[in-house]
């Protein structure tokens, strides 16, 4: 039997809550101390303790950072899912059990079996109080055995997960080594899957998406944060808390250049991150789905008075609670169009952490020189996983504060109105209260009709040339905005995805003999590069993670002309996606298109 | 114009219609006007430069009003029942910045009791007024939720729940500057005002303010009359700034004097009965005692000069967050490669 080396996914089933996301952690950190891209995947439940929860490692020769959609290697450890992780697990897969809740032989066959006695073993571990943990580490030396991860990269993933804890770390060694030992004692290699050293890793890091984006936050130059916890958007304004600090220099006398406000729900977080926002500091709110509904009426606010701000959704599986740890990209729709009456906003599409920090970081220049409210679009599977990922991107070029009615412009423009498209760009020259001194500057700024001088008004004319103005403002926002990315093909066919479809698109292309053009769109409103790319191509499949086809549906919208070539791909189960489902829809659309 | 004709100035040099706004769109007799003319004496007797007060408020009639004073300030007329977070974000933006904020007794006691609870926790430097008429006036005469049980609208229907005490709520909930006044007490509401400018924390004011047109009639509870009939008061406000020499003269024991944080002085002149208003006991039994009478009790009901305001607790640096510049925000060439390097494996 040829060994398989550096190609094949580990699946570790625990009760949540047990500390094994640290021993999960430990073995992804230790392959990549061995110069692997190893990618994981915390498949989770909404709960503190006692449900299922699987975690998923995956190393491959390309390095991809996608879930695999089958695993070669499953550790059953939970009692509770024992019976349905075996029964998922392919014919050949290796099973690492606990000896003490064997199943019954004759009901899955075709496995490679393992019996290790877990429970046995623990009791080697000398300290009592810490053996309710220190014991996952004894299924990662086992682990480390059978595939060939040497000890001393069991330290060293060690080492950065308790940094500068030695004592700890070394408690953890041991534990691990119990494992270690048993196996090369008592288990005898009957399978084909084995790691080596490589080097896939290079230059990249290893980071979540949540704490990308709250770096680049800080790059960004946020100095009023509010928000309130929900997850998968709560770790991203605890990241920026974490760093910000560190990152921003206080003044000479220690005074601090930001202020974090965990708010009382989602609708002060907006109003706050709102008014600082009027009052000219840079401001964010983080949340997802849910908070985005809620926050729905002041964004309107902040649309039609055309203050700037930067609205975070790590978006998760609705519709309601929904699925609160799992992941899907459908907010497009309610984000687009949030809030009643006409409103449009502009929304940024990451696809990966490298990415979620630079478009974090542009949010602000965004929403400073459209003054307006600008989304930013990541979801739970970006912004809760680790990623190796390129490095975060140091920004090029100044800050943008955009338009201000400096004494300056006043004197110059004359006939100055906070709402008075001057330029003929639907872009007015804005007011910050204590910068903006002028006495013509003082106004109410209202969400109620008002003419261009924020005078309210009634008029239908007023009323109509000032959202027409709006929408022009909006639509100019392109030039802007992150262009779409193109991958030239030879098949009949193009491919849009978006956000963290892109990975599985990426590593489907690899594999497809054929391959469709594939057009990555990376913000709304729609670059020309959009319509061009419709234009070119008789037939465009839109691969994205949710059930109505959210993005098809806003170019069917926005670009009718192109409508009847737009074919939708859809998964919402809220897992990760898969390459798989995502070469699957590319072949049946080439598969028809060949009959 | 002869020199003696020229109208009287304040320390900024400024007269009194400079602290005007546009005319008002409120009823004839409304007591919201009444309470801004009251804002634009205080503004005027404390010299306020009005650039640097913020007026915000959220919708009603009451949230009109900021258009209908200090016409130089900047202000912000949000959503129904979030002036509380607006406000915290403009003030935290650039903290050398008061809000006045302006709300209803239908935009905090209902719709925004949740951010009316919560900016109370906060405690940011700001003015919180509410001009509590009992009923929604934009929308044509609905109970509010200060609706008393047995005050009748104009129709003789009556509220089905009970009314909500916004001062004890305030009080229970820890607020450091309590107070209650009506639209028709000049007398007590501008020092009152003065004071709250003047406080380093939320300085919340009850107005009670006639609404003319729905809630003024016999038998509401909050009508002019029954203000005039039923409302008590302790002590009389004076508001001393720290310029001002104490030309008021009383006997040794009348007065109860107040030093807020910027000097100024708050001075209560006893009054039939007397209570100590920074002992939050006292002022808990002064609001239950009064209401179980059927009286509504105005003036200074609770204040705590010891708290400080949330920006005064934050650690934030004296320059406005609004007015930091990129070499401020950005950090420095050289920490994203630390950061960097932080994550690598």
């Amino acid at each position: 039997m040829d060994p398989v080396i550096n190609d094949f996914s580990i699946r570790i089933a625990t009760a949540n809550g047990t500390g094994s996301q640290t021993s999960n952690i430990v073995i992804q950190r230790a392959l990549m101390k061995m110069g692997l891209a190893a990618s994981s995947k915390n498949l989770f439940p909404s709960n503190i303790a006692g449900l299922p929860t699987w975690f998923q490692i995956r190393v491959s020769p390309g390095g991809w950072q996608t879930m695999a959609s089958q695993w070669q290697v499953l550790l059953p450890l939970n009692p509770a899912t024992i019976g349905r992780d075996l029964r998922e697990s392919e014919p050949g897969t290796v099973v690492i059990e606990n000896s003490a809740m064997k199943t019954a032989d004759s009901e899955f066959e075709g496995l490679c079996r393992y019996s290790v006695p877990f429970d046995q073993l623990a009791r080697e571990i000398s300290d009592a109080k810490l053996r309710p943990r220190l014991k996952n580490l004894i299924y990662v030396g086992v682990v480390a055995q059978l595939f060939g991860i040497p000890i001393d990269a069991i330290r060293a993933a060690l080492g950065s997960v308790f940094p500068g804890k030695e004592t700890v770390i070394e408690l953890n060694v041991n534990a691990a080594q119990i494992g270690f030992d048993f196996a090369s004692e008592n288990l005898k290699k009957q399978d084909r899957w084995k790691f080596e050293p490589a080097d896939q890793i290079k230059h990249r890091i290893l980071i979540e998406g949540n704490e990308a984006t709250a770096l680049g936050a800080i790059w960004g130059g946020v100095s009023v944060v509010a928000w309130y916890p929900i997850t998968p958007a709560s770790s991203l304004a605890e990241a920026l808390e974490k760093h910000i600090g560190d990152c921003r220099d206080a003044d000479p006398e220690g005074g601090k250049r930001f202020v974090v406000i965990q708010a009382e729900d989602e609708l002060a977080a907006i109003g706050m991150a709102l008014g600082a926002g009027w009052a000219g500091a840079r401001s964010m709110t983080s949340t997802s789905g849910p908070g985005i509904s809620l926050m729905g009426e002041n964004l309107g606010f902040g649309y039609f008075a055309e203050i700037p701000t930067v609205v975070y959704d790590v978006q998760r599986v609705g519709p309601s609670t929904g699925l609160p740890t799992r992941t899907q990209q459908s907010d497009l729709l309610q984000v687009a169009f949030q809030s009643h009456g006409d409103t449009r906003f502009p929304f940024l599409l990451p696809a990966n952490a490298s990415e979620a920090f630079e478009f974090s970081c542009q949010s602000y220049d965004l929403a400073d020189k459209y003054q307006t409210p600008v989304l930013f679009l990541s979801d739970l599977d970006l912004g809760m996983n680790t990623w190796i990922s390129d490095p975060m991107p140091e920004p090029t070029g100044d800050m943008q504060r955009g338009k201000i009615a400096t004494d300056e412009v006043i004197a110059r423009l004359e006939n100055w109105g906070r709402y008075r498209d001057v330029d003929g760009d639907g872009i007015p020259y804005r007011t910050i209260p204590g910068v903006t001194l002028h006495p013509d500057t003082a106004h109410l700024t209202r969400g109620s009709g008002h003419n261009e001088d924020a005078e309210y008004s009634e008029s239908p004319e007023v009323y109509k040339n000032n959202l027409d103005r709006l929408s022009r403002k909006i639509d100019g926002m392109v030039v802007d905005l992150p262009a779409p990315v193109l991958t030239e093909g030879d098949a009949p066919l193009g491919v849009i995805a978006f956000g963290t479809t892109d990975l599985a698109m990426q590593e489907a292309l690899e594999s497809l003999d054929s391959k469709p053009a594939y057009l990555r769109i990376r913000a709304y409103p729609f670059h020309e590069e959009v319509e061009a790319f419709l234009a070119e191509h008789q037939q465009v499949l839109v691969i994205e993670q949710n059930q109505q086809g959210q993005m098809a549906q806003l170019l069917r919208m926005h670009l009718p002309q192109h409508a009847d070539r737009i074919e939708s791909a859809t998964y919402y189960g809220g897992l990760p996606l898969t390459t798989q489902i995502v070469r699957e829809a590319i072949e049946q659309q080439l598969g028809v298109e060949t009959r | 114009m002869s020199e003696d004709k020229k109208p009287a100035t304040n320390t900024l040099g400024l007269t009194k219609s400079d602290y005007k706004g546009g005319p008002s769109t409120m009823c004839k007799g409304c007591g919201h006007d009444r309470i801004s003319e009251a804002i634009i004496q205080a503004s005027y007797d404390l010299g306020l430069d009005a650039t640097n007060i913020l007026k915000m408020s959220g919708i009603g009639c009451s949230s009109k009003t900021p258009a209908y004073f200090l016409g130089n300030a900047m202000g912000l007329n949000s959503t129904h029942g979030r002036m509380p977070s607006f406000a915290t974000g403009a003030h935290i933006a650039n903290t050398s910045m008061t809000p006045i904020g302006v709300s209803g007794d239908g935009d905090s006691a209902s719709i925004g009791m949740g951010q009316f609870v919560h900016i109370l926790r906060r405690n940011p430097k700001m003015v919180y007024i509410i001009e509590n008429n009992g009923v929604y006036g934009l929308t044509k005469g609905q109970f509010s939720a200060t609706a008393d049980r047995q005050s009748p609208s104009k129709r003789g229907a009556y509220p089905r729940e009970e009314s909500i005490d916004l001062c004890g709520l305030a009080l229970e909930l820890g607020a450091t500057f309590v107070s209650r006044s009506f639209s028709g007490d000049k007398k007590q509401l501008v020092p009152l005002l003065k004071a709250a400018l003047s406080f380093d924390g939320l300085s919340f004011i009850d107005v009670i303010s006639p609404c003319v047109t729905f809630n003024n009639h016999e038998g509401s509870t909050k009508s002019y009359t029954h203000q005039k009939e039923m409302g008590v008061t302790f002590h009389d406000p004076y508001y001393v700034s720290p310029q001002d020499p104490i030309d008021i003269e009383y006997e040794q024991g009348e007065l109860r004097e107040v030093t807020l944080h910027d000097g100024s002085k708050l001075l209560l002149r006893k009054l039939e009965h007397d209570f100590d208003p920074t002992d939050r006991n006292a002022s808990f039994d002064a609001i239950q005692r009064t209401r179980n009478k059927g009286e509504v009790l105005t003036g200074l009901i609770h204040i705590d000069v010891e708290a400080r305001s949330m920006s005064s607790n934050s650690g934030l640096t004296d320059q406005p967050l609004s007015m930091l510049a990129q070499q401020e925000l950005r950090p420095a060439s050289g920490v994203l490669d630390r950061i960097n390097d932080s994550f690598r494996i």
